[in-house]
């Protein structure tokens, strides 16, 4: 048994006609830990976690999730995993409690301890209130704890989240991650596709992927350091004015606006950013203030998931 | 390993959402009702009282006598009077009637003749069913004189055929349940199992341990009930509005019910297993029902169609169950006179379900 690893990929591909929405995809999720997936919209984040519980036949590739062979055996495994989908997969027309009893019953769960079970995830995902409540009625938030809350009722040491949080104020969604970390602490491997940089920079490791190829992995210091990009912030008072000045210069790789300020990337490989940038912004007659800055996780994800030709600047 | 608790937890859940859904629930029980009632009142293959209008150019005591005779039948009902042909055929233009009767001037010499027909009856032949009620009319016998002495002119019993009851229910309600059962268990199942697909319910479905087998079976028993409990249903308002007769064994109505019930729900399930809405399980269970109406001898004597249409029918299990009750209800044969029909419909469930259950995988590719 690969004792360390929870999921080992190798070579995963799933291929929809000719679209290589994942492509040779090779994946090593720790035991125990919160494995953060990045990626835009369509770059295969759904389809590999679907691959990873059994749900999709890669058509190239493997894959040994919790000592199991995928897809051999992926019928092993239901009874070990957790699975809570990008779409609210519950029973819209039936209760909270119900749909919490039916997947109790469906997994089998020790018939003694069903109720204090399902007492104790009502309790411990806020859904005391609503657990007369037809689930289909509920909010988007309290959907995806009653969806959460089913993804752990059987205890399942791997839980794969797609997007868990869409749709989720940022109240809630601390709460959830606090939830999440309770898990990982007892012990539950956490693979969480996500599109917000908040929950990916508290993720233990992460992978991006983009256009269903993992273009970075490792921990949030870790890509933060390694992005092969300066990051110039710069602040002007007419920032449409400045990003014109900026954007068509063949140095700078990227340029995006956050309020009054805009974050710059620039390749390594050039020397100097810093006069790049000013001396572009002084010919424009553009009034701006320009500080090399270290690179967040949103410029990490800018910089490798910007196509071929923005990359080559 | 099918496991019990599985599939009860599959079961109840069925039952549970069946129950909240109030259309459906409505459809179980109202559908079979508004259905016979429907059948039952309006399809009346005795035709009575179709609109008549007579031209009697001879007005002979003979031909008011035959007149009289004609509508003592209560074949037809005679709401106008003409007095040329031409004018009867206005009537039929405009729709005022569907049968005009012309008795020319020198009847009684005719029906003395018999070279010439007599009575002249026209027809508005765009509904043959009218043109099957004007042949009728010609074996209504014409008589001479009275009491003793009464000699008919062509004579043919037309009374022993006649239905004087109109027991068309007697005959429809035993193929109205196959029709019943049929357009219900298969648009239930059918539906089933796509409308989790489209709701999203079936990726968290085939990600538990729940096996294929478990599912399919699960999904399927409250149906069976229901189906048990429609046909009793149907032959309950059966009896009870149109006196319809069970007079086999109402055991044997039920064996062969809950086999053709199987068959229907198998049918329905592997169409569950071809589509991908909800709608398109609707097109495909209309595309078997229309077929099962009309080719099953439910609508049309069964050896009266051509032989195309007859092979179709041998394959519809709706053919079979029709047998079936029209044999225990009407005829009192029991099951063992009817084996073939039973096991057809066994042999369909066991073929049927096993193509669903293979088709489905546990998986969204
Ligand atoms: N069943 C399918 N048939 C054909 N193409 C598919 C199918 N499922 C996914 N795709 C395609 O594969 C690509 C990857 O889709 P996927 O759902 O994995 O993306 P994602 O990263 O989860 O995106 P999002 O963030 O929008 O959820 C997309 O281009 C999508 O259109
Ligand atoms: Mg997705």
């Amino acid at each position: 048994m690969n004792g360390d690893y929870a999921i080992e990929a190798q070579g995963l591909s799933k291929h929809f006609g000719n679209l290589k929405a994942v492509d040779s995809l090779d994946l090593k999720v720790p035991r125990g830990q919160i494995y953060g997936f990045l990626g835009p919209n369509g770059s295969g984040k759904s389809t590999t976690i679907r691959m990873l519980c059994g749900l999709l036949t890669p058509t190239e590739g493997s894959a040994t999730v919790l000592g199991t062979h995928i897809p051999g055996r992926a019928r092993d495994l239901r009874p070990r995993i957790g699975y809570m989908t990008q779409k609210f997969s519950l029973f819209g027309d039936m209760t909270v409690l119900e749909n919490l009893q039916f997947i109790s019953e469906i997994y089998s769960y020790p018939r003694t301890d069903r109720k204090a079970r399902i007492e104790e995830l009502l309790v411990r995902y806020d859904l005391t209130e609503q657990r007369r409540q037809m689930a289909g009625t509920m909010s988007g938030g309290q959907k995806q704890r009653l969806a959460l809350a089913c993804a752990v009722l059987h205890k399942p040491n791997l839980l794969l989240l797609d997007e868990p949080t869409s749709a989720v104020d940022p109240q809630s969604r601390r709460d959830f991650w606090a939830n999440l970390f309770r898990l990982a602490e007892g012990g539950t491997t956490i693979m969480v596709s996500t599109h917000y940089m908040d929950e990916a920079e508290r993720c233990h490791r992460l992978a991006i992927l983009d256009r269903g190829v993992k273009v970075a992995d490792g921990t949030p210091q870790h890509l933060q350091a390694t992005t092969g990009m300066h990051v110039i912030e710069v602040l002007a008072e007419d920032p449409y004015a400045a990003q014109s000045a900026i954007h068509d210069l063949a140095e700078v790789a990227s340029v995006t606006q956050l309020g009054v300020r805009l974050r710059v990337l620039i390749s390594e490989r050039f020397d100097q950013p810093l006069e790049i940038v000013e001396s572009a912004l002084t010919r424009a007659g553009v009034r701006a203030e320009s500080i090399i800055s270290s690179a967040t996780l949103e410029d990490v994800f800018v910089a490798v998931t910007m196509g071929p030709e923005e990359r080559a600047a | 390993m099918i496991s019990l608790s599985r599939m009860g937890a599959i079961i109840r859940k069925e039952v549970r959402q069946l129950r909240r859904d109030r259309l459906t629930f409505g459809m179980v029980f109202g559908l079979p009702i508004i259905q016979i009632l429907l059948f039952g009142y309006a399809i009346n293959t005795d035709v009575r009282n179709l609109h008549a209008a007579v031209a009697d150019q001879a007005n002979t005591s003979l031909s008011r006598e035959f007149v009289a005779d004609v509508e003592a039948t209560q074949v037809v009902r005679f709401v106008d009077q003409a007095e040329t042909p031409a004018e009867l055929e206005a009537m039929l233009r405009r729709g005022d009637i569907s049968i005009g009767v012309f008795i020319p001037p020198d009847f009684d010499r005719r029906v003395v003749d018999q070279t010439r027909s007599a009575v002249h009856v026209l027809v508005d032949g765009s509904d043959p069913t009218v043109l099957g009620v004007a042949a009728q009319l010609r074996n209504v016998p014409v008589q001479f004189g009275s009491g003793s002495q009464r000699q008919a002119v062509e004579l043919i019993e037309t009374r022993a055929y006649y239905n004087p009851e109109r027991r068309t229910p007697v005959n429809i309600v035993p193929g109205l349940m196959g029709v019943i059962l049929m357009m219900t268990m298969m648009l239930f199942t059918a539906v089933a199992i796509v409308r989790e697909k489209e709701r999203g319910n079936l990726e968290l479905l085939i990600n538990t341990p729940v096996s294929s087998a478990e599912l399919m079976i699960g999904k399927v028993t409250p149906y069976v009930l229901i189906g048990l409990l429609q046909l009793g249903l149907i032959l309950g308002v059966g009896r009870l509005l149109f006196d319809v007769p069970v007079r086999g064994s109402v055991l044997d109505l039920y064996i062969a019910g809950t086999a053709f019930i199987a068959a229907k729900l198998s049918l329905g399930l592997l169409i569950s297993t071809a589509v991908r809405t909800q709608f398109q399980a609707m097109q495909m269970t209309v595309f078997i029902l229309m077929p099962s109406i009309l080719l099953s001898g439910f609508m049309f004597p069964f050896a009266g169609m051509p032989q195309v249409a007859q092979f179709i029918g041998e394959v519809l299990p709706t053919t079979h169950f029709i047998r079936l009750t029209r044999g225990i209800m009407l005829r009192d044969a029991s099951l063992f006179e009817l084996t073939p029909d039973f096991l057809y419909l066994v042999g369909f469930t066991v073929v049927a379900m096993t193509i669903a259950a293979l088709r489905f995988t546990k998986r969204l590719d």
